[in-house]
């Protein structure tokens, strides 16, 4: 029940016809003597008829009281809040004040307007400016005279190209893209095992260059990046050319705006290409993987700035990635695969399966070393118009890795060391043996790409593949 | 104010940038001599020449156009990559 010692807190603006238009509700309730203590968000001299009115264009008090709607009107008991109402409404009103009458000429109800302190940009701010900081990385001053982006440079923040400097602000924006505590850890980032927190992985993708809604599959892709089977440590320490490829497939990649189609694998998407690139500055700046040190990398590979794209899920007939991976259509995933760069194959003859496969099987030959077998994994990025060969002869992607496992198994006499004047090859022990190119499972085929051009993409993977390297892995996007 | 960037880093190194690491000898190392182009700083710089000889460093010398504006690219760029350090006559 209202008692005669509540006070109450009105949060007003001049910009808002409802504020203007309980102005003598509010003088009526002045002059029956309840104390009023009204905050304007844009003008202090408004609303000019009542005595106790404080400016609030700082919007302190209003972020304070978590104002969301104006007229807000708190009761108070003591400095404790009993009961709010917002907007006008009259007999909310009549309730919150414990009287029996109240601007008898006023309409009965009219709704508020946005409270300045939660217009789009602005929470954030407030919430830096009069809330309490929850994150908990180390805060480095940067100098007057210094560039940000420079600053970021000379601490050896960045891959080589420009980073956006972290600032707290635009890393509480990153934080909004994810319902996950910034402090939770989610692992140990090789190769220096240092713990990475939800705050570490947004601090990295601001810098990347993500979006907020980005963040859920950047911290999936950090996530699959650190499940054992995927060897991060030994594939950041090699000297091969792998680095982690990430395909995303599910409704998020329409959410996104992720490009699957014309050049999926090069430059000119955000999401693709800042989704790729923040898991690269999550190992170099937490987990400390950098060329020159733990990344031992003989040439390395323009993945290694980013690699990221979506998968083509239009054509119903034929199974996703993630749904040959055991997962649904509705789910939202990332997959990484261990990936070298990319290497075209032309095929603008073929209208057959069989010819296809035998194009496909032809190119595959040459992954790692033409005569190693039982090697490096790989995936077929397969173009749309060499998917409809398939489907439209009703072929099912495990149909065409079957047979692309046929044609590229060879007998291991051709293959060993010394066999066409090539001192490389496999050992002499398999000369007897019929010798698969890849090991059950180690051929995948992902769809993306253009509609015009009978090209598609082979992306070799690392030569240590399977139990003594790298497998792909899939992790869902939450 | 400053701006203030949250660190992206396991924060194992100091919040301060770290200066390069010195030599630890002179003998067989290339010094630059830098003159700034102030009155005697080349009495300093032929003294500390004579002085880094006898350690068995060997030395280059550099000058800039003029002592008030920062050194040319090109002064810094030959530093950079014919020196193991450098020295920066500031004297009158």
């Amino acid at each position: 029940m209202t008692e005669q010692h509540d006070s109450y807190l009105v949060f007003l603006k001049r910009d808002c016809p409802t504020c203007v238009l309980v102005e003598p509700a509010l003088r009526e309730l002045e002059s029956a003597g309840k104390i009023l203590q009204v905050w304007s968000q844009d003008d202090p001299e408004f609303p000019g008829s009542l005595t106790a009115v404080g400016d609030d264009r700082e919007l302190e008090q209003s972020y304070h009281w978590q104002v969301e709607t104006v007229p807000t009107v708190i009761r108070l008991r003591g400095d404790k809040e009993v009961e709010r109402t917002e907007g006008w409404d009259r007999a909310a009103w009549l309730n919150l004040f414990g009287t029996q009458q109240l601007a008898e000429d006023l309409p009965g109800f009219r709704p508020g307007c946005g409270s300045l302190s939660v217009q789009p940009g602005v929470a954030e701010e407030l919430a830096l400016r009069y809330g309490t900081s929850s994150l908990q990385a180390r805060r480095i001053e940067i100098a007057e005279l210094e560039d940000p982006l420079e600053a970021c440079y000379a601490r050896g923040w960045s891959d080589g190209l420009p980073v956006v400097p972290p600032t707290e602000l635009r890393v509480i924006r990153m934080l909004a893209g994810t319902h996950r505590e910034p402090a939770e850890i989610v692992g140990l980032i090789p190769p220096d095992l240092q713990p990475c927190s939800i705050e570490k992985i947004a601090i990295n993708a601001v810098m990347a260059g993500c979006k907020p809604e980005y963040l859920p599959v950047v911290i999936a892709a950090v996530e699959a990046a650190l499940i054992d089977e995927f060897c991060m440590h030994g594939l950041l320490a090699t000297t091969w050319f792998s680095s982690p490829m990430i395909i995303v497939n599910g409704p998020i990649t329409k959410a996104i705006g992720m490009n699957s189609g014309g050049n999926a694998l090069g430059q000119g998407n955000r999401a693709n290409a800042t989704i790729g690139r923040a898991l690269q500055l999550v190992i170099r700046n937490v987990g400390g993987g950098k060329p020159g040190g733990v990344d031992r990398a003989t040439l390395g590979n323009p993945g290694k700035y980013t690699f990221c794209f979506a998968e083509d899920e239009s054509e119903q007939r034929w199974q996703s990635v993630a749904q040959q991976r055991g997962f649904e259509s509705q789910q939202s995933t990332v997959t990484l695969f261990a990936a070298d760069g990319v290497q075209g194959i032309a095929d603008q003859k073929s209208r057959e399966p069989e010819s296809l496969c035998r194009s496909l099987a032809a190119s595959l030959l040459g992954v790692g070393h033409r005569k190693f077998a039982m090697l490096s994994d790989a995936f077929i990025v397969l173009c749309p118009e060499h998917l409809r060969v398939f489907t439209n002869a009703g072929w099912s992607k495990q149909q065409v890795l079957d047979r692309l496992f046929e044609l590229t198994t060879r007998s291991g006499a051709e293959l060993i060391n010394g066999v066409d004047g090539i001192a490389e090859g496999m050992p002499e022990f398999v000369k007897d043996m019929q010798l698969a190119k890849f090991k059950p499972n180690g051929l995948n085929i992902v769809c993306a790409g253009g509609t015009a051009g009978l090209f598609s993409a082979i992306v070799p993977g690392w030569l240590a593949s399977g139990d003594m390297g790298s497998s792909p892995v899939t992790k869902e996007i939450v | 104010m400053n701006q203030v960037v949250l660190d992206p880093t396991a924060e194992l190194n100091p919040a301060n940038r770290a200066v390069l690491p010195r030599l630890n000898q002179l003998g067989g190392k290339t010094i630059g001599l830098l003159d700034i182009n102030k009155p005697r700083g080349d009495k300093l710089l032929d003294r500390l020449e004579t002085l880094l000889n006898n350690e068995g460093a060997q030395v280059r010398r550099y000058n800039k156009p003029t002592m008030t504006r920062v050194a040319p690219l090109e002064v810094k760029q030959a530093i950079a990559s014919e020196c193991d350090a450098v020295i920066e006559a500031l004297a009158d």
